[in-house]
């Protein structure tokens, strides 16, 4: 049986009082929410914090409510499920509703926080292996080791993005809230992460991630594309997160994709409003978008499936993510 | 819910209050030891499985307030005042349930392993969507991986039960039985 | 009426419990968590083990300090290779594994040291304070590795350097009939390696008596195999020694072999005196492997413009990993079957298996068969196309007769894929579909065949390969005892269906005891398919020969002739006068007062093969089963992947002693044939070293309930005599028509052409660009190694006067009839 190695563990009942008792604790100390992407990490030994601040009790963190600008603010700790069971989220943000389906297992989606998904471990197939087997390659850069196997010569780590709301929260311009030490502020999804596998958050260490807001939706439209092997539990070799904004006519008048999977951070598809903008998501356009995405995307062999095919499968998920929003329903 | 503003002490033994298949249960354990080391050696509610201890093949399934979760990767800490049902809590006054006697009846408990895992995510379907469609079941069961049954057997045994939980005089069917032809 | 020998003969009696679909005689348990898997026991005072694991794949081993270790609190005892220096293996020929290493590590992963501690927890941290100071070697990474004389060798015995086997097998002139061929077609074809993946991690639980007994509960397929390597690594007298299987959490053929760590705890528990645990990692059991061997096949075969075969020539190179295993049985086997589905009248086979750093291959569902199917449908396939014949009306056209003898001596019984491929043609409506559907959707067909249990056992001997005993009380109670193993396949239910029937009682009021080295008649284990039809078989005897007793103890006290004795529903009845019928207890009361204490045995041996050559060990068996499966998929050509919509699936079973549950053998063959086919891979890396890919339920790709498909399952029932009521398998053999009948549709739906599994969108799309720039739209293995083949054994097939003999064989015919000695025939096997 994996176990988990031992650490003290507290439950504070505020956000106040769990950032408080961060600060305080060993600078290895971590929070915990679901627990789904910590624990297995744990087990494997990747990560041994001391000390463990669970966020489970603290009732503020979790629940959906309407905000006054007629967007959204979902609390950190609510679960996959409840957000893609939530009433206004399936009527309003129906492809975060779908995304929220697409991550992981079912089970795991009654486990796991949209705060937990967003800070995500970058993922590797040599990190994300047991210890013994970590040894047996005198380990990696991203933990204990000295070198990056997927690509020795760097001299960075390339774990990958693997989180699925990224891509998309990204694209509808989501924001989230961190309340830390120092204070609190609020930035948009992408301002959270580094292109680094290592430290791969901009979130300063002692930062609770506390909520997350989601734009008033009205004139535009969002999905989210995600390619694995199987039908459930699988990470994503790569992700599109697409959104455009319509003008009353149907023209795309703004766009953006996000491409995930295939970096250590989430990245930006430059020139995708270019290329989508004055269209009607026509054939030429959506082929020009995903030109651009193509470019964007440079994944490295680190995970399931062979870099250039998933390289190769940019442009037709991109072209399927933005079919998906010829529905007017999104 | 009350917070432990103190440190619950790492590798020190905790007395634990759980409600489990509608009994409390105290157990002393550590906080690091997780809800299916509990119930398997606390406890000896051994029906739960384990299959990964990573939370990569749904076997440790157990319900909290009705919901799967795995118990894996869970801790008793996160637990307290919550409902746990394991697969001996499915059983009632009344005998096997529903779900129990079509697995039993349709073979879809093979080697029996990944079954309880299966029994309980089945159950908290059945509890939400009284008459799911085989694609609302695949997408239920699809946090629950089985090697020996390729699925079909356990969709089949979930729809019997359903019809029978919905107060119908179901049986299985012929082809269900003896195949095809 | 009863038949000079005693035997009932019921034909055209109605069978009341055979033939029915019923609950599992364990299916409560199962369902209700009851179920005792080796983990879920506790004895007091048990102490918890772990296993430090080789990091490097090949190295030799310099020291290993466990004195850090034996300091901790809690740690009760460690082990190191020297403290179990003696070798074990399945095979006989192949005695080359170590409970723990001694002075070399051959995979990462091979263990070398073993702590038991209070906890697990305890267990563990010792394990890490175990320094083990290696000497690298440089790792085998391939077969091509293996071959080339300037790697280190893994082991000093085989058939050459890193060679493991290699057989050379020839009937007839296969040069002559290919000459003779109006086509001939050669392929190279690739299956990945893959593992069993039970849910059920393997577990074992040692404990020693005060009496200096060895007691061992274990996860395994074949508790008389591990009863033997314990008491020859423990040096114990086996009559010292009880090993009793748990219920397995799914085998698959992964528990079939005996396992260092069931040896470890053994040792442990002797040593310490306390009850003894391990439970596997995930991980581990990655590492325990013994599944499917990666094999490059190479085939070239002459046909006639109707599609029937002149002659073949077929090759395999086997990557064994690290060890032995049964990759003896395994090599042969790939050559083995290859005659029983379609007449082969001229047939050479050569096959080398290779010592490679990886954790050892071994029987996998199908053992050895599915990658040489695989080849041979796929190249029928193209042959088909070739010819211009529709390949379903090819197969159908050239049918091995029943009753027959193929050209490597293999004795054909009944025979049904005739009737299992015209019924998925039927079925799947495949005359409107083969070369009909929309661009991207197509059809496959492919068929198979597997042994109802080897012909033989593993380690040679005269003796029966499955016994039963069967107590009767007074109180009415009926006990079978057994060796064989429940691995999930219902093989306890079997034995309680088959007494039931014969004795006329409740199925599920018989107690069944099985797996149990010290209260059950040995049965060889759970492998081969063997259970239901030797089990089978054994319980059949030992119930008629309980009834024979019942039947003269009724008749006389009715004075009535036994042929008027009738059984069913629990009572014992005149027949010509059912009102006269008394409780199934009273007749044993009878019996028992009559003869004494009421046991009865039964035992079975399965037939001699014809094949009497050097090899001839592997591929016999009572009765073949045959399956055919027709497979509709959809192809994206955008991305490559390929989605199986629906399979229909027919199954000569010969009698399914309960079809619900040989359905869901049928179905579950199918989902695991369909993962091989499309996603499942036991791989490696090489720049590292040489480590598995991925040993982990995330990444192994196991189809969850997204990737299965509605399966249309068609009993095909022709009682074969050797089988129980008819029974032949149905465990394992309808998992090989399903890859290949895939890699057809794919080819039906888009005409690439994908020569190697598991059929990756990666494989598609590389075939679908060759065509796209003009070139053969194909994916697969180029070129097979050079080797230098052994000379063949060289046995004239029956029609040209062959005896099952080579011909340097000198009691080859004309050499004089020589009485045949007990030696022990090679490859005999699962």
């Amino acid at each position: 049986m994996m176990r988990l190695p031992r650490f003290a563990y507290r439950v504070p009942d505020s956000v106040e009082k769990a950032v408080a008792m961060k600060a305080e604790a060993d600078p290895e100390a971590r929070y915990v929410a679901g627990g789904t992407d910590l624990y297995p990490n744990m087990k494997r030994r990747h990560q041994r914090p001391p000390e463990l601040i669970a966020l489970h009790g603290i009732e503020a963190l979790r629940g959906i409510e309407e905000d006054a600008g007629g967007g959204l603010t979902i609390g950190a700790t609510t679960t996959l499920t409840e957000i893609a069971e939530d009433e206004g989220v399936g009527r309003d943000y129906p492809a975060l509703a779908e995304t929220m389906r697409l991550i992981s297992t079912p089970i795991l989606q009654n486990m796991g926080t949209i705060g937990g998904n967003l800070l995500l471990d970058t993922r590797c197939n040599y990190y994300d292996q047991p210890e013994g087997w970590r040894k047996s390659i005198d380990y990696c850069m991203k933990h204990e080791g000295e070198i990056c196997w997927v690509a020795p010569a760097s001299p960075r780590c390339w774990a990958v993005q693997s989180a699925d709301s990224v891509p998309l929260l990204i694209a509808m311009g989501a924001e989230v809230d961190l309340v830390g030490p120092e204070g609190d502020r609020r930035v948009p999804v992408g301002a959270l992460y580094r292109d680094d596998g290592i430290v791969y958050l901009k979130k300063q260490r002692d930062e609770l991630l506390t909520r997350i807001h989601l734009p008033a939706p009205n004139g535009w439209r969002a999905s989210y594309r995600k390619v694995r092997r199987r039908g459930a539990f699988d990470f994503p070799v790569l992700g599109v997160g697409a959104w455009v904004r319509l003008a009353d006519d149907g023209t795309v008048v703004d766009a953006r994709l996000v491409l995930g999977g295939v970096g250590s951070a989430p990245e930006a598809v430059e020139g995708a409003a270019e290329a989508l903008s004055g269209s009607r998501l026509e054939s030429e356009a959506v082929k020009a978008a995903a030109e651009a995405a193509w470019k964007a995307g440079r994944p490295l062999d680190n995970t399931d499936f062979t870099l250039s095919w998933r390289k190769r499968m940019i442009r037709p998920t991109v072209k399927r993510a933005l079919g998906d929003l010829a529905d007017e329903r999104r | 819910m009350p917070g432990h503003e103190k440190s619950l002490p790492s590798g020190e033994a905790v007395q634990w209050r759980l409600r489990v298949n509608g009994e409390d249960a105290v157990v002393s354990a550590p906080v690091h030891k997780t809800l299916l080391e509990v119930l398997r050696e606390d406890l000896r509610l051994t029906g739960t499985k384990h299959g990964c201890e990573l939370g990569e093949c749904g076997t440790c399934t157990v319900l909290v307030d009705g919901e799967p979760i795995l118990s894996c990767l869970t801790v008793p800490a996160a637990l307290q005042g919550r409902e746990i049902t394991t697969v001996e809590g499915m059983e009632t006054a009344d005998g096997l349930h529903p779900l129990q006697r079509a697995f039993a009846e349709l073979g879809a408990a093979q080697c029996g392993y990944c079954t309880p895992g299966f029994l309980l995510a089945a159950m908290a379907l059945l509890d939400g969507d009284a008459d799911p469609d085989r694609g609302r079941i695949v997408e239920a069961l699809g946090g629950n991986l089985c090697r020996c049954t390729g699925y079909l057997k356990i969709y089949e045994a979930v729809e019997l039960a359903a019809a029978r939980m919905r107060g119908e005089d179901a049986e299985p069917s012929e082809e269900v039985l003896y195949g095809g032809a | 009426m009863v038949e000079p020998d005693g035997r009932p003969d019921r034909d055209g009696a109605e069978l009341r419990v055979v033939g029915t679909s019923l609950p599992k005689v364990d299916a409560v348990a199962k369902v209700t968590g009851r179920t005792k898997f080796a983990d879920d026991l506790f004895l007091p005072r048990m102490l918890h083990c772990k296993m430090l694991r080789s990091t490097e794949a090949h190295a030799k081993i310099v020291s290993i300090d466990t004195s850090r270790a034996e300091a901790m609190e809690g740690v009760v005892d460690v082990l190191v290779g020297e403290d179990l220096p003696i070798p074990y293996g399945i095979l006989p020929v192949s005695q080359d594994e170590h409970a723990l290493c001694l002075d070399r590590v051959r995979f990462v992963g091979d263990p070398v040291a073993a702590v038991a501690a209070v906890d697990e927890e305890t267990a563990f941290d010792a394990m890490h304070r175990i320094e083990v100071e290696y000497e690298p070697l440089e790792p085998v990474a391939s077969v091509e590795d293996a071959l080339d004389a300037e790697d280190p060798e893994l082991h000093l015995y085989g058939d050459g350097h890193n060679v493991h086997k290699a057989v050379a097998l020839e009937f007839g002139d296969v040069d002559a009939a290919l000459s003779e061929a109006d086509l001939v077609q050669e392929d190279v074809l690739f299956y990945e390696g893959n593992t069993h993946l039970p849910m059920e991690q393997h577990a074992a639980l040692a404990d020693w008596t005060p009496e200096e007994k060895l007691t061992l509960w274990t996860s395994s397929q074949t508790p008389h195999y591990v009863h033997r390597a314990l008491a020859k690594v423990l040096e114990m007298k086996p009559a010292k020694i009880r090993v009793i299987a748990t219920p397995n959490g799914g085998g698959f053929g992964g528990k079939s072999d005996p396992f260092n760590h069931e040896i470890v705890v053994a040792e442990l528990a002797r040593r310490t005196g306390r009850p003894v645990k391990i439970a596997l990692t995930r991980e581990e059991v990655f590492y325990c492997h013994r599944g499917r061997h990666p094999v490059l096949m190479w085939v070239k075969s002459g046909f006639r413009k109707d599609g029937s075969i002149t002659g073949m020539h077929f090759r395999s190179f086997l990557d064994g990993g690290a060890y032995g295993s049964y990759g003896v049985a395994t090599t042969y086997y790939t050559g083995a079957l290859q005659t029983v589905t379609y007449p082969v009248p001229a047939y050479k086979f050569e096959g080398l298996r290779a010592f490679t750093n990886k954790p050892p291959c071994g029987p996998k569902r199908g053992h050895g068969t599915p990658q040489p199917r695989f080849a041979l449908e796929v190249h029928l396939d193209k042959v088909a196309a070739r010819l211009g014949l529709d390949p379903a009306r090819m197969r159908l056209d050239h049918l091995v007769e029943p009753q027959s003898v193929t050209a490597n001596y293999l004795k054909i019984g009944s025979m049904g894929l005739g009737r299992c491929i015209e019924t998925v043609v039927e079925e799947s409506g495949w005359e409107g579909k083969f070369g009909r559907l929309p661009d991207g959707r197509g059809i496959g067909l492919a068929c198979g065949s597997y042994i109802s249990g080897a012909g033989l056992p593993i380690y040679w001997n005269n003796m029966p390969h499955s016994g039963v005993q069967l107590k009767l009380d007074r109180g009415g109670g009926v006990t079978v005892f057994c060796g064989s193993t429940d691995i999930g396949q219902g093989s306890d239910s079997v034995l309680a269906y088959v007494v039931a029937e014969v004795l006329g009682v409740d199925p599920f009021e018989i107690e069944v005891v099985t797996a149990d080295t010290s209260l059950t008649p040995v049965d060889l284990g759970s492998y081969s398919s063997r259970v239901t039809l030797m089990t089978g078989n054994a319980a059949l005897q030992a119930a008629e020969r309980a009834r024979e007793l019942l039947v003269k103890a009724v008749g006389e006290e009715w004075g009535v002739p036994g042929n008027r004795i009738g059984f069913g529903e629990g009572r014992v009845f005149d027949v010509e006068d059912p009102v006269r019928a008394i409780e199934f207890a009273e007749a044993v009361v009878l019996a028992e007062a009559a003869f004494g204490t009421i046991g009865t045995v039964g035992s079975y041996t399965p037939p001699k093969s014809p094949g009497r050559y050097k090899g001839a060990g592997v591929g016999p068996t009572p009765a073949y089963s045959y399956a055919a499966a027709a497979v509709e998929v959809t192809v994206d050509r955008e991305t490559g992947e390929t989605r199986v919509d629906e399979v229909w699936i027919a199954h000569d079973i010969g009698k399914a002693i309960n079809p619900v549950l040989a359905i869901g053998q049928v179905e579950g063959s199918v989902y695991m044939g369909m993962g091989e086919a499309l996603m499942e891979e036991m791989t490696y890396r090489a720049d590292r070293g040489v480590v598995h890919r991925h040993p982990s339920l995330l990444e192994y790709k196991s189809p969850t309930t997204h990737e299965m498909c509605p399966v249309h399952t068609y009993l095909i029932e022709d009682p074969d005599p050797e089988g129980p009521f008819g029974a032949k398998e149905v465990g394992q053999g309808p998992l090989l028509p399903i890859p290949p009948a895939i890699v057809n549709a794919v080819h039906d739906a888009v005409g690439a052409r994908i020569d190697a599994i598991p059929l990756t969108p990666e494989r598609v799309l590389a075939a679908l660009d060759r065509g796209a720039a003009g070139e053969e739209a194909r994916e697969g293995p180029g070129a097979p190694p050079e080797f230098a083949w052994p000379e063949p054994v060289r046995v004239p097939p029956p029609w040209a006067g062959g005896d099952g003999r080579a011909v340097d064989d000198p009691r080859h015919i004309g050499a004089g009839g020589v009485r045949e000695s007990a030696r022990e025939p090679e490859g005999a096997a699962p």
